[in-house]
């Protein structure tokens, strides 16, 4: 099994060189370009080739980035740094908006784009695409994590953390697995985390403006919950090493009967039939009870290159790629949530997205990470100090966390 | 090669210095002044490159590290004079990543002095197959480091790797701060030992046979004539070999990046510039930590030349005590 797969990695590695070498022969020939810089996603050339078809004068090439979020910001940050003029659409992590619209990278969206972006999109990924009131991207995909859990263990899910601990300790007293999966390793997963518990609790990390540390009681409670769940017996052994997918694994392992994760380990779930049938999905956990949990949202936007040479095209290649059909195949094919509403009640979504009414409702409720240009360094000064989750020490903790915060929102900070 | 010609040890080089110095005084006279001219006109062009090329950014990495220079917030750039040097020395990660690059550097380079000069002797000594054993020696060496490097992140890694797996019981080693900083250390030392016990027998072949042959008539044992005969006239190579391979441990980054990529409190030095640098887009306070190791090399540099009279290849061995 773990063979054949190795080499089929392979072989896919050597054809995405291959394509990828063939794409760039294929540019030179006179008509314009408009180069996409995305994140590798399976079905995209697909919806490129659709874009194509009915493309007015313009060519769109699909120019894959690293896997990691890190390699991919590196690598046009680097580039948009030098001004260089062969990239023309960029997919954007939702958290990188404020810093290159902030640093002038990145074009506004304005009169007719602006307005087709805004018909008929939720509003929450709408505003990761906003900066001090401009809009500066177009949403491609969404996302929020939701709770899932074992149906044939847990007859009705927990609707707070202090619940959700109780019965998986209960459930472990009777023998029987218990364990929550979360992502607890020293990365972005630990910052989803964070964020969505420091917004259910109704607190703040950063101010409105993003130009000053809060880290007010809301984000002590937090760190409290946390804390108190980092200790408990129901949380993995591994939890501070693990992201999503060692999350997912452990689950499907079926040591736990809980996993606070992305939507995508419903579609991968399907390969191991057994554990499937038991997956079951509800709203996220809140803090207080009665209260509604605020998850945070990821998800990808389109922005457009503040060095591109053909700012027409490229804003007309943006709102192509992320049209309503397009938006529903990437949806079916890679399991990636829609930002446009009414995908949502398209019937063919019914089978690939059972849990698309968790979703949405999920969605208006959901939170945005902390939003300011400094957000990269934000992020890895709470990963690093939170990390292990187990020796957070609720109020010396928040003290640290607001003195580097203000120093990274100062640039006086040193990242780690 | 002037070693292997003269035959004496390092007693006898400095016996013959003093002879070397007057000529210096002697007036120039005409003829000899336009050579030089001549000399220094076809020197400019190659000068000139090497100040754009090297000078210059140096400079520049000295002013930018005087400004609160982000590109994040290009609009709030100004001359701070010298607070980022101040942030960052009051900084805890500079300080850990400082002290885990020391760690790094003065291990590795141990380890390698030993295994190194043990590989240089074998190297130097063998009778058979004398190509098989260098090259084989020497294939470590050739690997690309990052290659290298994923190769032993993979062998580390619970699952996939062997080591992982009989060493480590399955354990993460990776993602533990100490464990991790021993793995790369192993890296390190076995990606350039071979480069070390190269150094180390071209400093070998300065040793006369007939000196060592001398001293086992005069009943001296094997330790003997390793630690009294050989290492004091291989001395000048061994230096020269510490301050290299110094140099390069100080400055470790692909090992690192492949490796762990500085999490879990592991960032050498290099590793955290480029965290700050080409990640935090903060060209200020980056530039101040090149600067700073930059100063740091320079005086790793000045006390193994200065202090143990380290000489640069070719010249004369013990030319400056």
């Amino acid at each position: 099994m773990r063979g054949t797969g190795h080499r089929l990695a392979a072989a896919g590695g050597a054809a995405l060189i291959a394509t990828s070498v063939l794409a760039g022969c294929g540019s030179g020939d006179g008509g314009i370009t408009i180069n996409v810089y995305k994140y590798p996603q399976e079905s995209f050339q697909k919806i490129v080739d659709n874009c194509n078809a009915t493309a007015d004068g313009y060519q769109i090439v699909y120019h894959k980035l690293p896997r990691e979020a890190d390699g991919q910001r590196e690598q046009m940050v680097r580039r948009l740094a030098a001004e260089d003029t062969d990239m023309d659409v960029l997919a954007l992590d939702v958290t990188w908006t404020a810093e290159l619209a902030k640093a002038g990278w990145i074009k506004e969206f304005t009169g007719q784009a602006k307005s087709e972006v805004e018909d008929g999109t939720l509003e929450t990924p709408l505003d990761t695409a906003r900066y001090e009131g401009k809009l500066y991207g177009a949403p491609d995909n969404t996302n929020v994590q939701l709770l899932w859990y074992r149906g044939d263990l847990v007859p009705t899910p927990p609707k707070t953390w202090d619940e959700m601990i109780e019965m998986g300790s209960q459930l472990k007293a009777q023998g029987k697995p218990g364990l929550v999966e979360a992502t607890g390793k020293q990365y972005e997963g630990l910052v989803v985390l964070y964020n969505t518990l420091v917004n259910s609790a109704g607190g703040q990390i950063l101010d409105e403006n993003g130009t000053k540390a809060v880290v007010d009681d809301g984000a002590v409670k937090a760190l409290e919950v946390l804390k108190k769940f980092a200790t408990s017996d129901v949380v993995d052994p591994s939890f501070s090493n693990f992201a999503e997918d060692q999350a997912r694994l452990a689950m499907e392992g079926g040591n736990a009967a809980f996993m606070l994760n992305w939507p995508y380990v419903y579609a991968a779930a399907q390969k191991v039939p057994d554990f499937a049938k038991n997956l079951k999905w509800a709203p996220y956990p809140s803090i207080d009870a009665g209260d509604e949990a605020e998850v945070t949202v990821g998800g990808i936007n389109y922005a457009v290159s503040a060095f591109t040479q053909h700012s027409e095209e490229s804003f007309d290649a943006v709102m192509c790629l992320r049209n309503a059909e397009n938006q529903k195949f990437a949806a079916i094919n890679d399991g990636v949530p829609p930002t446009i509403e009414s995908v949502y009640d398209d019937p063919e979504m019914a089978e690939p997205y059972p849990m698309r009414d968790a979703i949405l409702e999920t969605l208006k409720s959901a939170s945005a990470r902390p939003r300011t240009p400094a957000y990269q360094n934000v992020s890895t000064v709470i990963s690093t100090i939170l990390s292990p989750p187990a020796s957070i020490d609720p109020q010396a903790t928040a003290d640290r966390l607001r003195t580097e915060l203000q120093d990274a929102l100062d640039s006086k900070g040193v990242l780690p | 090669m002037s070693h292997a010609v003269s035959p004496a040890g390092a007693d006898a080089a400095v016996a013959e210095e003093p002879k070397l110095s007057p000529k210096a005084k002697a007036a120039l006279s005409e003829g000899k002044k336009a050579e030089r001219r001549l000399g220094l006109l076809l020197c400019a062009p190659a000068i000139l490159i090497m100040a754009a090329v090297a000078g210059w950014p140096i400079i520049y990495s000295v002013w930018l590290s005087l400004q609160r220079y982000d590109l994040k917030f290009p609009d709030r750039t100004e001359f701070v004079g010298l607070d980022n040097y101040i942030t960052v020395l009051s900084n805890g990660y500079w300080w850990n990543a400082m002290w885990v690059t020391v760690v790094i550097t003065v291990v590795s380079v141990a380890i390698e002095l030993v295994l190194g000069m043990v590989l240089a002797l074998i190297m130097h000594r063998t009778l058979v197959g004398r190509g098989i054993v260098r090259t084989s020696t020497l294939i470590p060496y050739g690997i690309v480091t990052v290659v290298a490097a994923f190769s032993w992140r993979y062998a580390w890694t619970p699952g996939t790797g062997y080591l992982a797996e009989t060493l480590a019981g399955g354990d993460p080693v990776l993602t533990e701060k100490v464990p991790a900083i021993m793995v790369v250390t192993l890296a390190e030392i076995w990606k350039t030992t071979p480069f070390m016990a190269l150094l180390l027998m071209a400093g070998l072949a300065l040793v006369p046979d007939d000196l060592l042959k001398a001293a086992a008539m005069d009943g001296a044992t094997a330790w003997q004539r390793f630690i009294k005969v050989m290492v004091p006239v291989m001395k000048p190579a061994i230096l020269v070999a510490l301050l290299f391979r110094t140099l390069d441990a100080f400055r470790i980054f692909d090992n690192l990046f492949v490796l762990t990529a500085g999490s879990q409190g592991t960032s050498s030095v290099s590793m955290l510039t480029y965290n700050n640098l080409i990640k935090g887009l903060n060209l200020g306070i980056g530039s101040t930590m090149s600067v700073l190791i930059f100063i740091a090399v320079a005086i790793i540099a000045f006390v193994f030349v200065k202090l143990f009279g380290t000489a640069a290849p070719g010249s004369d061995g013990g030319g400056r005590r």
